[in-house]
């Protein structure tokens, strides 16, 4: 566990927390981003202003970070982008069919203890940490 | 949504606020790095439980913020609060959360840390996002002709 960052976690999984409910609190909306973003493939919503809002926020938060770190934003990334495509597929398709990702599931739902989210979570959860598994211990992918 | 405009100004401010708040708790806690994810995941690995300290931090805010403000008759900018209806377990619900699973343990991505990581325009990163959106379109045609 020497990987183990807790303190930026914990410091970072407050302000997700206070992202979700001040976007719950104002505007009345859940701040599950496969919902926001999933939104805006709907013609009919009419509510495309302020997803489109959250997602330039949520980029500029990111930009902001970096800024401040005096670097940009690194990630490291060992798939190939062929295997990336499917992966982003079953991530699209998956949260749209169970109406929700980490964050409207993992986060919002759980924290007004919704039992479709708590289940959803578990199972995702459970299903990545399997996945993961194959594919790094079975030498799968 | 009676009587008022759906989306006012003041909600889109609020919008770019949560979103930058959200965009900043990502990067604090690296959430936008797949490695740090996966290292989560990989409980046989060399665990890094990081996730774990994330959705605590998270909930430690949300759980008794979420009691507090869904007691108020109505969001502060907006004739009533947005929350899925549902509350019954159905199977699009399992599946979906599975296959969002294997998804997410293959790339380390899920959906926000995806949307912030391509800040750094790497092309893994906007292939799994492209793909994404096309996941989610091909779900709600498979969704509407059922």
């Amino acid at each position: 566990m020497d990987n183990f960052t807790p303190y930026s976690g914990f410091v970072g999984g407050i302000l997700i927390g206070i992202a979700s409910t001040l976007l719950l609190f104002a505007n009345g909306r859940v701040a599950g981003i496969s919902g926001i973003v999933g939104g805006l493939l709907s013609p009919r919503d009419g509510e495309a202003g302020w997803r489109v809002t959250f997602i330039v926020g949520l980029l500029l938060g990111v930009f902001a970070y970096a800024f401040a770190q005096g670097r940009p934003l690194t990630v490291t990334i060992d798939t190939s982008w062929q295997t990336m495509a499917i992966a982003g597929f079953l991530v699209g398709f998956g949260t749209r069919l169970g109406g929700g990702c980490t964050s409207g599931h993992g986060i919002c739902g759980i924290a007004r203890l919704s039992a479709r989210s708590i289940v959803a979570t578990a199972i995702f959860m459970l299903s990545a940490i399997i996945t993961v598994f194959i594919v790094r211990h079975l030498g799968g992918a | 949504m009676t009587g008022a405009k759906r989306t006012s100004a003041a909600n889109l401010f609020f919008a770019l606020c949560a979103g930058i708040l959200f965009g900043l708790g990502l990067a604090v806690s690296q959430m936008v790095n797949p490695a740090k994810v996966i290292g989560f995941l990989d409980v046989a690995g060399n665990w890094d439980p990081t996730l774990a300290a994330v959705m605590a931090g998270a909930l430690a805010v949300a759980m008794p913020a979420f009691r507090w403000v869904l007691k108020r008759p109505h969001p502060l900018f907006g004739a009533s609060f947005s929350l899925p209806r549902r509350t019954d377990l159905d199977a699009r619900l399992v599946i979906g959360a599975a296959l969002f699973g294997i998804g997410w343990g293959v790339a380390g991505f899920c959906p926000g840390p995806a949307i912030a990581a391509l800040t750094t325009l790497a092309w893994p990163v906007v292939m799994f996002v492209v793909a994404m959106l096309a996941g989610a379109i091909a779900s709600d045609w498979f969704t509407n002709r059922r």
